[in-house]
C-alpha cells in the first residue's frame, strides 16, 4: 500500500448529525460498549479504528438499530438523530434504517438483476412514481456509486455476477439509492483488492458532499487517507475522538499512540 | 450350520491376523520406525482375510443351487416328467423331498446313512418324512427319490468345497499380509484404498440394485404389451379388467385419478409447508423452534395406513356432511378424490416445511442484513429476497413432494375408493395408478393373463413420470441455484 500524505482537512463549524450519550451495549452478559459518548459531524467522513473485538462494529450498528435483529443485544443510554431519539418507542425502526444507510465488509448483492439491486430500496419506500422515474434513480445511484460506465450495457445481468470490487459499489449505490442522510460502512473495503480499495475510497470521498459517512476500518492507511474525524475504540470504550490529522500526529492518550504505532491490536 | 462356522472361522482368522500383525511390527520396530501405526498393519491382514473369503463365500451361496438345480434336473432327464406336468413341478417335488430328508436327518429320526439309501420299494417316504413335520402331496416315485438324494449328495459336496475354498483363501489372505508386514510397507495407503473401494461398492451396489428394478419391469411390461396392445393402453380412455377376457384396460382415468389427487394434496401441502417453514425460520424464536419443528416432523413418521383411516373415519364422514346428501349434494360417499387429497395433502405438510426450513436457513445472513440495512420489513426482506435466493430449493422439495404424492398408495386405498372413472367433480370417487397396481396382483388372477401384468405396465409408466419429475427438479435446481461462499 501507498502512503498517501495525509489530507488537508477543512471541517468547518459543522452540525452534529448523530449524537450519543453514555451508551452501553450488553451481549447477553458480555457488556461490549461501554460509556461512549461521541457527536458525529454532517457531511464528515468519521472513521471507527480500533483492534478486533473492541466493539467499533457493534457501535456502528447502534447507530442504525442494525442489533435490533440480534436477540440477546441489549442498548442503553441516548443516541439522536438530528436531536431524535431513535431508540425511542415512537420510531420505527424500518424507516430509520431508510434514513442511515449501511455497507457491509462482505459485499452481498441480492440475487437479482443489477437495476433490481439498485431499484429495490426506492421501491419499498415508495420513491418512485413510474418506472421512468425509477430507471432515473437507479441511474444516478449507479453513477454516484461509480459503477455506472461498467454495468450500464447489463443492468438485466445479476449482481452477483460482478467481481468483488464491482459488487461492492453496487452495493453503495443500492445504499445511496434510497437517499440516506447518514451512509455507515462497516469495513467495506476488507474484502477487496487495493485497486478497488482505491476506488471505493475515492467513492468515500465523494459521497462526503452529501452525507455524513461512518467508516469502520482495520486500515490506519485508510483511516487516514478517507476521514476527517477519526474516534479510537478500545476494549468497549472510546479512548479518543478528534481530527484525524490530530489522532494520527499528535495522540493524547498513550493508548492510542501504542495502537497506531502498532505496539498494541 | 456350516455356513455360519465358516464365517466364525473366517472372523477368528481375521482378529488373529490383526493381532499378529500388530505383534509382529511391534517386534521390528527396532529396524526403524515403521511406516504406519500399529493398527494399519493389523487392519491390512484382517482385510486381506475376510474381503476375498466373504466375496467368495457369498458368491459361491447364490450360484450353487443354480448348478445343483441344473445338474439334477440333466439327470433326471425326459421320460422321469409324467404327463400333464412340467419338469418344472417335478423338481420343486425333488426339492422338497430333499428339505425333508434334511429335516429327518436333522431331528433324529433317520441316519445320515439310512437318508441316502432309503428305497420307495422298502419304505413309504411319504410317511416318513410326515413324521419329521414335512408334508408331501403325493407318494414319493422312485425317480424322485432318487434325483432328491443326488440333490443332497451335490450339495452337500459343494458345502464341503466351499468351506475349504474359503477357508483356504482366508489362510493365503492371512499369510499375505503377514508377509507384508514390514516396517517399510505402507499399510496406512493400503488400509485408505481398500477402504475407498469397500465405499465404492457399497455406492454401486445401491445403483445396480435400481438398475436390476428396472430391468424387472422391463421384462414383465414387454410380456404385456405382447398380449394387449400398447395403443389401447395408452390409447383407451376405459379401464375395466375383467378376468375372463376382454377387458378394457386404459391408463387414462388411473393416471387421471393420480394427478387429480396430487394436484389436491400439493394445493394443500405446499402452502401449509411453505408458511410454516418461513415461521419457523424466520419468526419464531430458538425456544418456539426447538419444540415446533420435532412436532411437525413426527406429522412424516406417521405411517401412511394411519392417514388412510383417518382419511376413512374421519375426513371422509366430516366431508361427507357438508358436501354430501344432507348439505349440498356433490357427494356420494366418503370415500372421494378430495378426501384422498386432503389427508395426503396433511402427510405432505412436514416434507414440504422440514426440506424448505432448511433451505430458508441457507441463505446467508448477509442478505437480510442487506435488506433490513436498506429499510425493509421482515416480510418484504422475506418475500423478495429470502424466497427468490430459496427458489431453487423449494422448487426442488416440492417436486419431490409431487413424487411422493404420485406413489403414495394407501391413502388412496382407504380414501379415494376404487373406481376407475374420468370426472372433474373432486367429490367422486376415483383411484390412482399404485392402487390399482395393488389391486391386480393381489387377486386370483393367473400370473400370466394382462390383467395381472398390466400392473407391471402401470408400474412402468408410473416409474418413468417420477424418475422425469426428480431430473426435472435436479435440473431447476441446479440451473438456478446461486453460488453463495
Amino acid at each position: 500500500m501507498y502512503d498517501a500524505p495525509l489530507r488537508k482537512t477543512d471541517v468547518e463549524a459543522q452540525t452534529t448529525k448523530i449524537a450519543a450519550r453514555d451508551v452501553q451495549v450488553y451481549y447477553g452478559d458480555t457488556h461490549a460498549i461501554k460509556d461512549v459518548s461521541v457527536d458525529l459531524l454532517d457531511k464528515t467522513v468519521t472513521s471507527f479504528i480500533g483492534p478486533s473485538g473492541c466493539g467499533k462494529s457493534t457501535f456502528l450498528r447502534c447507530l442504525n438499530r442494525m442489533n435490533d435483529t440480534i436477540d440477546i443485544c441489549r442498548v442503553e443510554g441516548l443516541i439522536s438523530l438530528d436531536g431524535q431519539d431513535i431508540y425511542e418507542k415512537r420510531v420505527d425502526p424500518v424507516q430509520l434504517r431508510a434514513k442511515v444507510g449501511m455497507v457491509f465488509q462482505k459485499p452481498n448483492p441480492f440475487p437479482k438483476s443489477i437495476y433490481d439491486n439498485v431499484a429495490y430500496g426506492p421501491k419499498i419506500h415508495g420513491m418512485a412514481r413510474n418506472k421512468a422515474e425509477l430507471d432515473e434513480i437507479v441511474e444516478k445511484a449507479l453513477r454516484r456509486g461509480a459503477i455506472w460506465d461498467e454495468v450500464k450495457d447489463r443492468l438485466d445481468a445479476p449482481g452477483t455476477g460482478l467481481s468483488g470490487g464491482q459488487q461492492q459499489r453496487l452495493c453503495i449505490a443500492r445504499a445511496v439509492a434510497t437517499e440516506p442522510e447518514v451512509l455507515l460502512m462497516d469495513e467495506p473495503c476488507s474484502a477487496l483488492d487495493p485497486i478497488a480499495t482505491a476506488q471505493v475510497e475515492e467513492l468515500i470521498d465523494e459521497l462526503r458532499e452529501q452525507y455524513s459517512v461512518v467508516i469502520v476500518t482495520h486500515s490506519m492507511q485508510q483511516a487516514a487517507r478517507v476521514s476527517q474525524k477519526t474516534a479510537f475504540f478500545h476494549l468497549g470504550n472510546l479512548v479518543e475522538y478528534g481530527e484525524t490529522s490530530q489522532i494520527f500526529t499528535n495522540p493524547t492518550d498513550p493508548r492510542t499512540e501504542s495502537y497506531i504505532t502498532g505496539r498494541i491490536g | 450350520m456350516p455356513v455360519t462356522w465358516l464365517v466364525f472361522i473366517v472372523l477368528a482368522l481375521a482378529l488373529a491376523g490383526f493381532v499378529a500383525g500388530r505383534v509382529r511390527i511391534d517386534s521390528a520396530a527396532g529396524a526403524g520406525r515403521p511406516h504406519s501405526l500399529p493398527n494399519y498393519y493389523g487392519w491390512n491382514i484382517a482385510i486381506k482375510v475376510m474381503v476375498p473369503a466373504f466375496l467368495v463365500l457369498i458368491c459361491w451361496l447364490i450360484v450353487q443351487p443354480f448348478v445343483v438345480n441344473g445338474a439334477v434336473t440333466a439327470r433326471l432327464g425326459d421320460n422321469a416328467v409324467p404327463d400333464g406336468s412340467t419338469i418344472g413341478l417335478v423338481m420343486s417335488d425333488v426339492r422338497r423331498v430333499a428339505e425333508g430328508l434334511d429335516a429327518a436327518v436333522s431331528q433324529g429320526l433317520m441316519g445320515a446313512d439310512q437318508a441316502s439309501d432309503l428305497r420307495t420299494e422298502f419304505t413309504n417316504v411319504r410317511d416318513r418324512l410326515a413324521e419329521a413335520g414335512v408334508a408331501l402331496g403325493s407318494n414319493v416315485t422312485p425317480q424322485v427319490l432318487g434325483a432328491a438324494q443326488t440333490w443332497r449328495a451335490l450339495n452337500a459336496n459343494g458345502m464341503l468345497l466351499m468351506s475349504v475354498a474359503v477357508t483356504a483363501l482366508a489362510l493365503a489372505g492371512l499369510v499375505w499380509g503377514y508377509v507384508q508386514t514390514t516396517p517399510d510397507f505402507r499399510a496406512r495407503n493400503t488400509v485408505e484404498n481398500a477402504l475407498r473401494i469397500m465405499l465404492l461398492a457399497a455406492a454401486s451396489l445401491a445403483i445396480l440394485t435400481t438398475i436390476g428394478i428396472v430391468f424387472s419391469l422391463i421384462g414383465n411390461t414387454i410380456k404385456f404389451f405382447s398380449l394387449y396392445p400398447a395403443s389401447e393402453f395408452f390409447g383407451s380412455f376405459t379401464w375395466s379388467p375383467s378376468f375372463g377376457g376382454g377387458s378394457e384396460l386404459g391408463i387414462w382415468p388411473l393416471l387421471w385419478g393420480t394427478l387429480y389427487i396430487s394436484v389436491i394434496a400439493l394445493t394443500v401441502a405446499v402452502p401449509i409447508g411453505l408458511f410454516a417453514a418461513v415461521y419457523l425460520s424466520e419468526y419464531a424464536g430458538p425456544r418456539m423452534r426447538a419444540w415446533a419443528k420435532p412436532m411437525l416432523e413426527v406429522l412424516a413418521g406417521i405411517p401412511t395406513i394411519v392417514y388412510g383411516l383417518f382419511a376413512l373415519l374421519t375426513v371422509g364422514p366430516l366431508l361427507l356432511s357438508v358436501f354430501g346428501r344432507d348439505g349440498l349434494g356433490w357427494m356420494q360417499a366418503g370415500t372421494a378424490v378430495m378426501t384422498a387429497g386432503l389427508v395426503m395433502g396433511i402427510m405432505l405438510i412436514p416434507f414440504v416445511s422440514s426440506l424448505s426450513d432448511d433451505i430458508i436457513n441457507a441463505v446467508p445472513q448477509s442478505l437480510r442484513d442487506g435488506s433490513y440495512g436498506l429499510g425493509a420489513t421482515k416480510s418484504e426482506t422475506i418475500k423478495q429476497v429470502i424466497l427468490p435466493a430459496a427458489l431453487p430449493g423449494i422448487v426442488g422439495a416440492i417436486l419431490l413432494a409431487a413424487s411422493r404424492a404420485i406413489g403414495e398408495t394407501m391413502i388412496v386405498v382407504l380414501g379415494a375408493g376404487a373406481a376407475a372413472r374420468l370426472s372433474l367433480n373432486p367429490f367422486d370417487a376415483m383411484t390412482t395408478v399404485t392402487a390399482k397396481i395393488v389391486s391386480q396382483l393381489t387377486g386370483d388372477a393367473d400370473f400370466a393373463s394382462p390383467e395381472a401384468l398390466v400392473a407391471f405396465a402401470l408400474g412402468m409408466t408410473l416409474f418413468v413420470m417420477t424418475l422425469g419429475l426428480n431430473v426435472f427438479a435436479l435440473y431447476i435446481v441446479r440451473k438456478y441455484r446461486e453460488q453463495y461462499e
